[in-house]
């Protein structure tokens, strides 16, 4: 292996790794990466073109049903405790030569790899970065960018759940004048989402963060007559406010009426009949989010994504379809909440439209 | 003060000019005013027949009026009266007298209102936006930046803050106009600055000073400040009790003065950065106490012990707070032969008193670790010690002691009044440790009943709280998560290793609370590594590993 490393020396990397990893062989993932920084591959390279593929790679063989969760669960600490070592290594040790940057995860949020990640490869840059990890509640965030002066804070958040609980944080870290560069997944694919609730910069992935940091964050101008929902003027409505909060009773009637049309639920296992609640559950909590930012690809997206993990898994996504059909009727006076179930329904995969089947959610 | 009018006086020529619809004064060759229309009343009291025009009207118009006398010629004049633009129109009468028209320029008078209006409406809006800057952050340094900055762009062409001394160093921070602030820490006497350690001390309050230029000495000066310095002001910045430092103007030009405008702005500007840098000043120095303070309460961190793996997580029931009633702490054999003690516990209550609590609790059981070879045995010690008459201080716990034994880990596990610990198994049963005993520091007597079992490698032993089992929400928002799912939870965990499991209780019961209050939670895994470590590696093949 070369210090010039090309594209195929990481592909061998990567699949070594991901080999290590799916063995739950710690060692040997510790091994690899510490020998491919020995040959001279790039740290920065090694946490963004190896360590971080592998783990997207983890995500979608989860998604595809081609490993379990314990294995996904595994891989993820072990690729986690190879970072951790990666920074002790002499390559990647340096001197802080620029401002502090804070990196977390929203509350809620425990996807912590993709912010460690961007951590490190902040370290590398010279930036001094406090990493505060998953699920930071909001006032520890706001009371930890009191304690020093911040450049920026980089916020992450994978799941679009959380994305009101994300423009909550990107609020507080702006009213603190600390701007915010917001990243993950939950904003969409073109950070539409993070532009929406007010972060000052997106990046799409680890290194476009650390040049949109390198560029300069502009720094954040109190202004008087803007209020954090006249990005959302939407809410008006109260759509938002009145589905999350009857949530528990929309799931509660859903399932009743779902039972009474398809007598086969009835005879659900009581851990068959729980996954069915966690699942109407999940429904209408990504229906809450695209309510929250009025964006209807929001929920059609979880809806197909949801559809396509059942059917990896070979179960009929059958109670998909009549559970849109029986929110919408419940939510028959939210014009903006009908209008998302009835798109939903043009993603889902023909002949989903049977009866919910016992063997689902076996 | 009625003057009796002088006998040559026409009176009825008097009545016809006090009736002309405009502002008129007759004032004669002597600059003694003849006669006044009603409607210059209201522009100029004091003007009254008989009194000199001097008296009763600004200098603009009695020098006018002089000079129309000596020069022959009726020369017009303007100026101001009370802020108002007027213009003077002379007619020479034909006694010699001069008749003075004043017409009010009110376009000129408008644009002088628009302008002052403007100039109030930018001082307000500055002011709005120091608050809000200001207000926004408790840091001391983003403070020092956002003064400087906007003192810069709106007091001065260049500001500098210097703090109080820290030790023998000046912190100071400057900024030119629109630029960047630079920070710098200088070795240097407040003292050979005329004004600045009377300004440092805060108290008693001394006024702003202008200082020579001269003696200012480099490090007050910004790097990028073109231009020689013209003038330097130096304001103390009040701190209400706290000092918060002197604030520094420099200006391009000589003019060593405020107007009154800029004085009061100026004034108000540094009322509001003096408040915000001393409020900042305090919240460091209690995050700073309690950090300290918290330092020996906060759930220490996990990580292989002998090679035991171990991982801990924890989660306070306030979001706000770190530290709840929730304790773990490891006290590592000294020895990989003797036994490392995992201690994990809940006290009753919640927030800072409980925590207090569990820092009693986990020293008492430091001191008593090295007993723990007879978990009863400490349990009763720290038993007595807690019991009070009140019974307020009690807690429950689990002890385990571990060892590693080739391949596996032997364990001994101990509950006082807490919920078993669950162990995983590589095949996916879920066990429930077989131990019970009554919690501490309520009964005078204490008993308890120990259980043994050893891990395989890849088997995880969960200790956990009740906040785990106890934790309302689900999709119907009501339900407990009970520990027929944390049972189910653990099935899915065999295999994994210890923070992935922490992790993944954390993460289950942190949806099924889905930002519901809930009690502290706390969590440790105990695992036997599942593979030891057998060859040197050289870096390019994996390791031969054996399971």
């Amino acid at each position: 292996m070369s210090a010039n490393n090309t594209g195929t020396d990481h592909e061998a990397l990567r699949d070594r790794l991901w080999e290590a990893v799916i063995d739950r062989d710690e060692y040997a993932a510790a091994a690899i990466v510490m020998g491919a920084l020995d040959a001279g591959v790039a740290p920065e390279d090694v946490l963004l073109d190896v360590i971080a593929r592998v783990q997207m790679k983890i995500g979608s063989e989860w998604a595809a049903n081609r490993i379990t969760v314990a294995q996904e669960h595994a891989a993820t600490a072990i690729n986690d405790r190879v970072i951790a070592g990666l920074s002790y290594h002499p390559k990647s040790r340096l001197e802080a030569t620029r401002g502090r940057v804070t990196v977390a995860c929203v509350d809620g949020e425990w996807h912590a790899l993709p912010a460690r990640l961007l951590a490190e490869v902040l370290r590398l840059r010279g930036w001094q970065v406090d990493f505060l990890g998953a699920q930071v509640p909001t006032p520890h965030l706001i009371a930890h960018l009191h304690l020093q002066r911040h450049e920026a804070v980089a916020l992450s958040c994978m799941i679009p759940t959380r994305l009101p609980t994300a423009h909550a944080a990107i609020t507080a870290c702006r009213a603190a004048g600390v701007p915010v560069l917001a990243g993950g997944a939950a904003f969409g694919v073109d950070g539409r989402y993070a532009i929406q609730l007010g972060a000052d910069a997106w990046a799409p992935d680890a290194r476009a963060a650390a040049e949109r940091l390198h560029e300069g964050l502009p720094p954040v101008r109190p202004a008087a007559d803007h209020q954090p929902h006249d990005d959302l003027p939407h809410l008006a409505d109260q759509e938002y406010t009145m589905v999350t909060r009857s949530a528990p009773q929309l799931i509660k009637a859903t399932v009743a009426e779902l039972e009474d049309r398809f007598p086969a639920m009835r005879s659900y296992t009581e851990q068959q009949r729980q996954h069915t609640i966690e699942d109407i559950g999940h429904i209408v909590d990504f229906l809450g989010a695209a309510l929250y930012t009025d964006d209807d690809d929001l929920f059609t997206g979880f809806i197909a994504w949801t559809a396509e993990v059942l059917a990896s898994r070979g179960v009929p996504a059958s109670s998909l379809d009549p559970a849109l059909d029986l929110l919408a009727t419940q939510l028959k006076d939210f014009p903006r909440s009908r209008r998302m179930l009835q798109t939903a329904h043009s993603v889902l995969p023909a002949g989903l439209r049977s009866t919910p089947d016992p063997a689902a959610h076996a | 003060m009625h003057k009796k009018a002088p006998t040559t006086v026409d009176t009825s020529l008097d009545a016809a000019w006090a009736s002309l619809p405009w502002p008129v004064l007759v004032v004669d060759r002597s600059g003694v005013i003849q006669a006044v229309s009603d409607t210059t009343r209201p522009i100029l009291p004091g003007a009254q027949p008989g009194v000199p025009l001097r008296e009763a009207a600004p200098t603009w118009l009695s020098d006018a009026h002089q000079a129309v006398v000596d020069g022959g010629e009726a020369v017009a004049a303007s100026g101001t009266v009370d802020g108002r633009e007027f213009d003077a129109k002379p007619s020479v009468l034909p006694g010699g007298g001069v008749a003075w028209c004043l017409v009010e320029d009110s376009a000129r008078s408008l644009a002088a209102a628009q302008e002052s209006l403007a100039r109030e409406r930018e001082r307000t809006a500055f002011l709005a936006e120091a608050s809000s800057v200001l207000g926004a952050s408790l840091n001391i340094d983003r403070c020092m930046e956002a003064t400087v900055q906007m003192a810069a762009r709106y007091l001065a062409d260049a500001a500098v803050l210097v703090a109080p001394p820290t030790g023998r160093r000046l912190p100071v921070v400057g900024s030119v106009s629109g630029g960047a602030a630079e920070h710098s820490s200088v070795n240097a006497n407040p003292a050979e600055v005329a004004g600045l350690s009377e300004a440092l001390r805060g108290f008693p309050p001394v006024p702003s000073r202008w200082i020579d230029p001269a003696t200012v000495p480099d490090w007050l000066i910004p790097h990028n400040f073109t231009g020689p310095v013209g003038s330097v002001v130096i304001t103390p910045l009040p701190g209400h009790g706290v000092p918060a430092g002197a604030l520094v103007l420099l200006r391009r030009t000589s003019q060593a003065a405020f107007d009154d405008g800029e004085e009061t702005l100026a004034h108000l500007f540094a009322a509001r950065a003096g408040a915000a840098l001393s409020a900042a000043r305090l919240y460091a120095e209690q995050a700073e106490i309690t950090k300290t303070l918290m330092r020996e309460l906060l759930p220490p961190r996990l990580q292989c012990v002998h090679g035991i793996e171990l991982a801990g997580g924890y989660r306070a029931s306030e979001d706000h707070e770190v530290v709840g009633g929730d304790f773990y702490d490891v006290h590592p054999g000294s020895t990989p032969e003797e036994e490392t003690l995992v201690v994990l516990g809940d006290v009753c209550g919640k927030g800072l008193d409980a925590a207090v609590l569990t820092g009693k609790i986990r020293n008492t059981l430091q001191a008593l670790a090295p007993l723990a070879r007879q978990h009863e045995g400490v349990l009763k010690l720290l038993n007595n010690a807690l019991l009070s008459p009140e019974k307020s201080r009690f807690a429950t716990l689990v002890m385990a002691s571990v060892t590693r034994r080739d391949t596996k880990l032997q364990l001994r596990l101990t509950c006082a009044g807490h919920p078993p610990p669950l162990i995983v198994r590589n095949d996916g049963r879920v066990e429930e440790a077989d131990t019970s005993g009554t919690l501490v520091g309520a009964l005078p007597r204490f008993k308890a009943r120990s259980f043994e079992t050893s891990l395989a490698p890849g088997e995880t032993c969960l200790l956990y709280t009740d906040g785990v089992t106890e934790a309302r929400g689900g999709p119907l928002g009501t339900d407990m998560f009970g520990e027929e799912r944390l049972k189910d939870a653990m099935k899915s965990c065999a295999g994994m290793p210890p923070e992935a499991v922490v992790e993944r209780i954390l993460m289950l019961t942190s949806e099924w609370v889905n930002q519901r209050t809930h009690d502290d939670i706390a969590v440790v895994a105990i695992t036997a590594p599942h593979r030891t470590y057998l060859s040197a590696v050289d870096g390019r093949t994996a390791g031969r590993f054996t399971a």
